[in-house]
């Protein structure tokens, strides 16, 4: 099983990209996933900063993925979507059905937000050049195993297994308009944010983080406490996402749990406390995702 | 332009196709389909009546096929399929890839229409439908602007339909996990977003509080409207503030903008709301027939009637707005 990081899905200042990166390429992840997914205006690290970086990771022994944005709805991302497509050195995740059509047959990875719910979906985007998919966040354990049977040849597995959950995208920026901001005009406000904004229900359940364009859950995603079931299904990859702190952390516990150094259920229960609110792994047991097994909190 | 009219049951269908709908859309009794609610529907038999009534009457008739299947659930979407081409419709609106690809190859000669829920907002992507499974017609997302549903259109191999009018999604279709966050159940994967069994309704001294999946998404004062409870048009605590922090509990309303949809080469405008009474559907239906009749005729001089607009502020959620609006939502 190997262990990989998804793209940054904040808006962080060049430096601390480009500092993270340094860190992420002396650790023990394998495969490292690189480029805005989320919103386009954060230009702040151009298509050939990314590049960069990935050489680096890639000197530094990574496996580099490039991934497409999620929502495209400009030619301009059009146009930046095409140049990640055809850039010639790395593997591209595509993030949306426009990218696997730019690809054209050229092997690719499908990110958490296109939807593979079925084997005949896995089936069909095997022929057109799928190398690897990440299994969506809502779906359970037991569909996961229920397409690992029928898995075509040569296709890995990833899992979104640990970080706050994508769960949604829209044309409107929600941080700009907590500011009273057009999101023409938006100030880049979610640069103020480098975990998102929390949100909370008038039950004051901490509930949503806002980052932009994209909704994700206040709470973490763990499944850290089942590796072992994790490894018994097959599953290839296991995903981090990144956070603004204690990534490193993360990955290095989870690289102790995978080589046998450190129990996951106590490795697991160690990252819960460092998480911005707190732990969920509801969708993976089958439950509303904001259940957490170990709290037990399924209202 | 084709005008698209929702049908929950049957005579919400006759009330369609009465009224001077080009064709109507409906779906099974189950979770195929993103309108999956109690009561709702159609039983196959049912469902033949309504492909007969349409046909008898010149209308089209679509199936509306948009979730998901999951392995465990995959042999009822297929039947689905099956039973939709032997039922001779005219369309099967469908999102899931696996199921385009089986419609296909089974059915060739069934016509395919991506459902919104296929997330399709640009071009490339809807060439990836047109040229892996052969659809005709693209129903694209209520995210874009006029805009850049004009480029869309430019650059598409196939038709464009749009959403006219009815409760506005403010996420991309088919990628908000919301519903299934608080309720394990989605659009995606049961059909419905806020699932009633996951609704709680409980009168308080501060309102009506409404409860999804256990969490407080909303508390209604006496004289406010309660809406559907859906988390995209709740208000939330951010920043210290509490409003509505995703999307006021507004409808969409394009008819102002038809000249421009119609010179935009747009094919189709759909109407929202299988879950809408047969009332609904007859007033909304027959008010949009009279624009698009009008518009039509001299789009130069279109301009939306006060009796139409009172008709549908009648029928609509909340207050209304069109898309690419602007909120500001607390000061």
């Amino acid at each position: 099983m190997k262990l990989s990081l998804g793209p940054i899905t904040y808006f962080w200042t060049k430096e601390k990209t480009f500092e993270f990166y340094e860190q992420v390429a002396k650790s023990p992840v394998d495969i490292v996933y690189l480029g805005e997914t989320v919103c386009s205006k954060r230009a702040v690290i151009r298509f050939s900063d990314w590049m960069e970086i990935g050489e680096k990771l890639a000197a530094a022994g990574k496996e580099v993925v490039m991934s497409t944005m999620t929502l495209l709805e400009a030619e301009s991302e059009l146009k930046m979507m095409r140049r990640i497509c055809e850039n010639g050195k790395f593997m591209v995740e595509a993030n949306d059905i426009g990218a696997i059509q730019l690809m054209k047959g050229l092997p690719f990875v499908t990110g958490p937000s296109v939807n593979v719910y079925n084997q005949r979906t896995l089936a069909k985007l095997a022929k057109v050049g799928l190398k690897r998919w990440v299994f969506p966040v809502e779906l359970s354990e037991e569909t996961f195993a229920d397409m690992q049977d029928e898995r075509p040849e040569g296709v890995e597995s990833e899992i979104f297994a640990y970080g706050r959950l994508p769960l949604a995208y829209s044309a409107r920026c929600f941080t700009a308009r907590a500011h009273n901001l057009p999101k023409d005009d938006c100030d880049y406000k979610c640069g103020e944010f480098p975990d998102g904004m929390t949100l909370s229900a008038q039950d004051d359940t901490r509930f949503l983080s806002l980052n932009g364009i994209q909704t994700q859950s206040a709470h973490t995603f763990n499944v850290l406490s089942e590796l072992d079931e994790l490894r018994s299904l097959g599953v290839d990859i296991l995903r981090i996402s990144p956070q603004a702190e204690h990534t490193m952390e993360v990955i290095e516990a989870f690289h102790n749990c995978m080589t046998g150094k450190e129990n996951a259920e106590e490795a697991s229960a160690r990252l819960n406390e460092k998480m911005p609110i707190g732990p969920c792994d509801g969708y993976w047991h089958g439950k509303p995702g904001i259940a957490d097994s170990v709290l037990d909190n399924y209202k | 332009m084709e005008l698209v009219c929702p049908a929950g049951n049957l005579p919400s269908l006759k009330a369609a196709v009465d009224n001077g709908a080009n064709a109507v859309y409906f779906g099974f009794r189950d979770d195929t389909n993103a309108r999956h609610f109690a009561g709702l529907n159609f039983t196959p038999e049912k469902m033949a009546e309504g492909v007969q009534y349409a046909h008898d009457r010149g209308a089209r008739a679509f199936l509306a096929l948009n979730t998901f299947p999951q392995p465990e659930g995959w042999g009822r979407w297929q039947d689905a399929v099956d039973r939709a081409a032997e039922m001779g419709f005219d369309a099967l609106i469908a999102a899931d890839i696996g199921i385009l690809d089986y419609a296909c190859n089974r059915w060739p000669d069934l016509n395919l229409h991506l459902s919104v829920q296929g997330s399709a907002t640009n071009y490339e992507a809807i060439r990836f439908f047109h040229e892996n499974f052969g659809i005709s017609r693209v129903v694209v997302p209520r995210v874009l602007s006029l805009p850049q549903v004009k480029h869309v259109v430019e650059n598409s191999p196939v038709s464009i339909e749009v959403f006219g009018f009815g409760s506005l999604c403010v996420m991309v279709e088919g990628r908000c996990l919301l519903s299934s966050y608080a309720t394990g159940e989605s659009p995606n994967t049961f059909g419905a977003c806020s699932p009633a069994s996951a609704v709680e309704w409980r009168e308080t001294d501060k309102g009506l509080e409404t409860r999804l999946g256990g969490i407080l998404i909303e508390t209604v004062g006496k004289g406010e409207n309660a809406g559907y409870p859906t988390i995209c048009k709740a208000r939330f605590e951010v920043g210290g503030n509490t409003f509505h922090a995703i999307e006021e509990p507004t409808s969409l309303n394009t008819m102002e903008m038809l000249p421009e949809l119609q010179k935009a080469g747009i094919a189709a405008v759909k109407i929202e709301g299988r879950q809408r009474s047969p009332v609904y559907v007859k007033q909304v239906t027959s008010v949009w027939r009279a624009a698009l009749d009008a518009c039509a005729k001299d789009p130069e001089n279109f301009k939306p009637k006060s009796e139409w607009l009172a008709e549908l502020a009648k029928v609509s959620e909340g207050s209304q707005t069109t898309f690419g609006a602007y909120h500001r939502p607390w000061q």
